[in-house]
């Protein structure tokens, strides 16, 4: 049998990529829009619903960013509501580990997890910086160092709480009046550098004995993290080559773990535009491309790598002369992506040729040089596409996110994924009723 | 008259020891989904404006002969939320451990899910085993015989003073965003109009909190806040912070004095209630425990509401079969009386309970943060 494709929805996030201004966007805030998307999500036969989470609003220039879709729903919150129009979807949920303490995560999980019939996910995210420490009692009183030990032990803690009641420890025993039949369960003890706790958990096992584990880091500590502890990665590797690259590298490090190679699932954020034809749909992409970036986002992420004010400048217009500063001060704040430009003078100074080779305008080179959609095509170019990724271990499936909320999966729904089932590489019913059983893991 | 309101407190297999060992008790589905949605739905069907729903950051009891566990409050809400649509949802949530950045966005998010019916009941907690589960500070383990202690009383007016604080944050989150702050406008290329949003700015002695909120201003504008309250130190915080103050009169003649000492929009009197029939009411409560028919449970609420209670929260001492007492045998002797609602007359909670929505509190200031 060829291998098993997993395929999870992603709510539109809070970027660029979501295009608001097109006529079929409707809300992202009302209920009725994350109910439309999960029901096109489960209708197809996806393995879960992804929800991504930012504690801060972002800035930019010391302003609230105001170009793309802001404002969210809080995450447990909404999820427990999706489980009640849902059967079998998995609800997964961004959760950070940095300004959350395990008790309290430890029992909203556990909870959302039986009130789902275990559906429930934790995408562990270990943001620690002191402007979205802002928001929280403690500011921003983590060292960047300490993120993933804090992470790890965050983790470790909500696994022994999960694990405190033994799954039998209900007796509900009217007649001889035996409620607990361990009268210890829930008992836990923790010391580690990050947490001093101990008492009684207070829920009581769950279906899937804890929520399934997915992990968005990318450095070498947090792909050391996935390896040591995640049932599934969420990572930026989509394309074949880069794909394979990051698979072997995660697979590799789950030997020194005992771990199997397919007990952690490799899942990239994937974009897609369809078309009738191949054609359609790279002149559809062209346009969605231009709608994600207008002029005026176009500066604002040209700004991100020169980290100055670039305000005054035409984004129909050539690219500043002037160099990035390169000052520790970024005047962008609460995006994951900004640490991504390593060498800003580099890149600027790459960007500025390619401009120049290929005559493009501010806005036409952020077009190029960002965010290009992963698979343009018909529904059968994308469906070999995706297949062929999977068969070639560059991922074990997609975390897909559509660009119109909430229709955007429609028409992948109707037209992908037959294609997919046909060719015998995804399922047409589910097979089991958690979470974990749908994504092949073992038991917890 | 005027119509009373009507909550009930949902509370694991209900507020007796030994609720879940009754004949149609379901111990064994506490943990479930359809427990707790059959519970509300039965509610609803009473026309009741609301259901609050306990819950705590420990165990209950140390007992193995009574239940012990217990879901999050506002996930089970949230999970009935869509499957109901005009009872009020009230879910406990604690604020002494936890972040008021948190339970603002979960309370919004609860308003949106229901279309306006979220409310909150407060509660700190003054348990030394539960701050031990946080490991972040220490509380003073508190004997009942020292409560008037000075020095008792120092801490808890302490713990009171910082769920103000944190009452305050949550409030102010929730109005973070003015309702039209979201403009799409296209040829500016903005999503916000970022004059809308409002930092927050709240420095306190407990914790400084910056805002805005991620969530926008939910659509109630400011779901309800509800807290317990015995005594003065709780009184005080509860005409600070909440819009429905739950007391525990003894008789008339204290609901009487309760209602002039404590000046909250709606007082709601806790009784914990068995119907007919009752073998064992056995039970220790701070409120007042009502054994009886509905006749004269509706007797005891009319002379009650003559002494200036607005609203009654009943505790079923069984689950369901006191639930269904107030449901099926309450409400309509009440409605028989003209002073119960025979259907739902608003969609919102604020709107069953006749609170207006409320200006949002940095539009009417024309405060604008550049
Ligand atoms: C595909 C992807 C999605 C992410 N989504 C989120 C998110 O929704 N919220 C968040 O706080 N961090 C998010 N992150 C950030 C990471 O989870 C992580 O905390 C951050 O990248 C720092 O860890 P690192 O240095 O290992 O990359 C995401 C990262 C990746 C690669």
């Amino acid at each position: 049998m060829p291998k098993q494709i997993h395929l999870a929805a992603h709510f539109p996030g809070v970027n660029n990529t979501t295009v608001w201004s097109d006529p079929a966007a409707g809300s992202h805030i009302e209920f009725d829009s994350f109910v439309k998307l999960a029901q096109t999500a489960e209708r197809a036969k996806f393995d879960f619903f992804f929800l991504a989470e930012g504690l801060r609003l972002r800035e930019q220039g010391g302003q609230i960013y105001d170009l793309d879709v802001v404002g969210r729903p809080d995450t447990f919150t909404v999820l427990a509501a999706l489980a009640a129009v849902t059967e079998h979807l998995g609800l997964a949920g961004t959760i950070n580990s940095t300004f959350n303490e395990p008790y309290e995560v430890a029992r909203q999980f556990a909870s959302l997890d039986h009130l789902s019939g275990g559906r429930a996910a934790w995408n562990v995210v270990t943001s620690w910086d002191a402007f979205t420490g802002e928001n929280f009692r403690r500011g921003g009183f983590l060292a960047e160092s300490d993120r993933y030990s804090r992470a790890t032990q965050a983790l470790e803690t909500a696994k022994e709480l999960y694990d405190s009641w033994p799954a039998d420890a209900i007796a509900a025993d009217k007649e001889n009046g035996v409620f607990l039949r361990h009268p210890d369960a829930g008992t836990f003890q923790h010391t580690d550098q990050h947490f001093d706790i101990s008492g009684r958990f207070n829920v009581p096992r769950s279906p899937q004995g804890g929520p399934v584990i997915l992990q968005a880091g990318d450095s070498d500590a947090g792909r050391e993290f996935a390896a040591a502890t995640a049932d599934a990665i969420f990572s930026r590797h989509g394309t074949l080559a880069d794909g394979q690259k990051f698979y072997t590298d995660v697979k590799d490090r789950l030997a020194k773990y005992g771990r199997e190679r397919d007990s952690l699932k490799v899942l990239p954020a994937a974009t897609f535009v369809l078309g009738d034809t191949d054609n359609d749909a790279q002149e559809r992409a062209r346009v969605v491309r231009r709608q994600q970036v207008s002029g005026a986002t176009a500066i604002k992420f040209l700004e991100q790598l020169w980290n100055r004010d670039l305000s005054s400048y035409d984004p129909e217009g050539p690219l500043p002369e002037i160099d990035p500063d390169v000052s520790d001060e970024h005047i962008a704040r609460g995006r994951a992506s900004v640490r991504m430009h390593r060498d800003p003078i580099a890149v600027a100074n790459e960007w500025r040729q390619k401009a120049e080779a290929e005559k493009l305008s501010i806005r036409d080179l952020i077009i190029e040089v960002t965010g290009r959609q992963t698979f343009i095509g018909s529904a059968t170019t994308i469906a070999d596409s995706i297949d062929h990724l999977v068969q070639e271990d560059a991922s074990d499936g997609f975390i897909l996110v559509p660009h119109v909320t909430p229709g955007g999966l429609d028409e992948f729904a109707d037209t992908v994924v037959p294609l997919l089932q046909e060719k015998g590489v995804f399922r047409t019913e589910y097979e089991g009723s958690t979470l974990r059983e749908n994504l092949g893991l073992a038991p917890r | 008259m005027t119509n009373l309101h009507l909550a009930v407190a949902l509370d694991g297999a209900g507020w007796a020891p030994n609720a879940w060992r009754e004949p149609d008790a379901r111990p064994a589905e506490l943990f479930t989904a359809r427990y707790w949605i059959d519970l509300i739905a039965e509610a609803e069907a009473g026309k009741l404006d609301f259901v609050t729903i306990e819950d705590g950051l420990g165990v209950q009891t140390d007992d193995p002969a009574q239940v012990q566990g217990r879901l999050d409050a506002v996930l089970i809400a949230s999970r009935v939320a869509p499957l109901t649509r005009h009872i009020g949802l009230v879910p406990t949530a604690t604020v002494t451990h936890t972040e008021p950045f948190h339970i603002s966005k979960a309370i919004a998010t609860l308003d949106y899910v229901s279309r306006g019916r979220a409310g909150w009941r407060v509660q700190l907690s003054a348990k030394s085993a539960e701050a031990a589960h946080f490991g972040r500070r220490q509380i003073p383990a508190i004997s009942p015989d020292k409560i008037n202690d000075p020095d008792v009383r120092a801490v808890v007016a302490d713990l009171f003073d910082e769920a103000a604080d944190y009452v305050e944050v949550v409030r102010r989150l929730w109005d973070s965003w003015e309702d039209d702050a979201e403009i799409r406008d296209a040829a500016t290329g903005r999503f916000i109009d970022r004059d809308k949003l409002h930092y927050i700015n709240f420095e306190g002695r407990f914790f400084t909190v910056k805002g805005p909120s991620i969530t926008p201003r939910p659509p109630q504008g400011q779901p309800v806040v509800t807290a317990l309250a015995h005594n003065d130190i709780p009184y005080r915080f509860a005409e600070k912070s909440a819009d429905v103050v739950y007391v525990t009169p003894k008789d008339a003649a204290d609901a009487h004095r309760i209602v002039n000492d404590v000046k909250v929009q709606h007082v709601f009197a806790d009784l914990v209630v068995f119907l007919e029939p009752v073998q064992n009411a056995a039970i220790l409560s701070d409120a007042r425990v009502f054994t009886g028919t509905p006749a004269q449970l509706a007797d005891l609420l009319l002379e009650w509401q003559e002494a200036g209670i607005t609203g009654f929260r009943l505790r079923p001492g069984r689950l369901p079969s006191d639930l269904r007492g107030i449901t099926r045998g309450l409400v309509p002797e009440l409605q028989r009386r003209g002073v119960f609602r025979t259907e739902y007359e608003a969609d919102t909670l604020r709107g069953l309970l006749g609170l207006g929505k409320p200006a949002n509190r940095y539009a009417a200031e024309g405060v604008r943060v550049a």
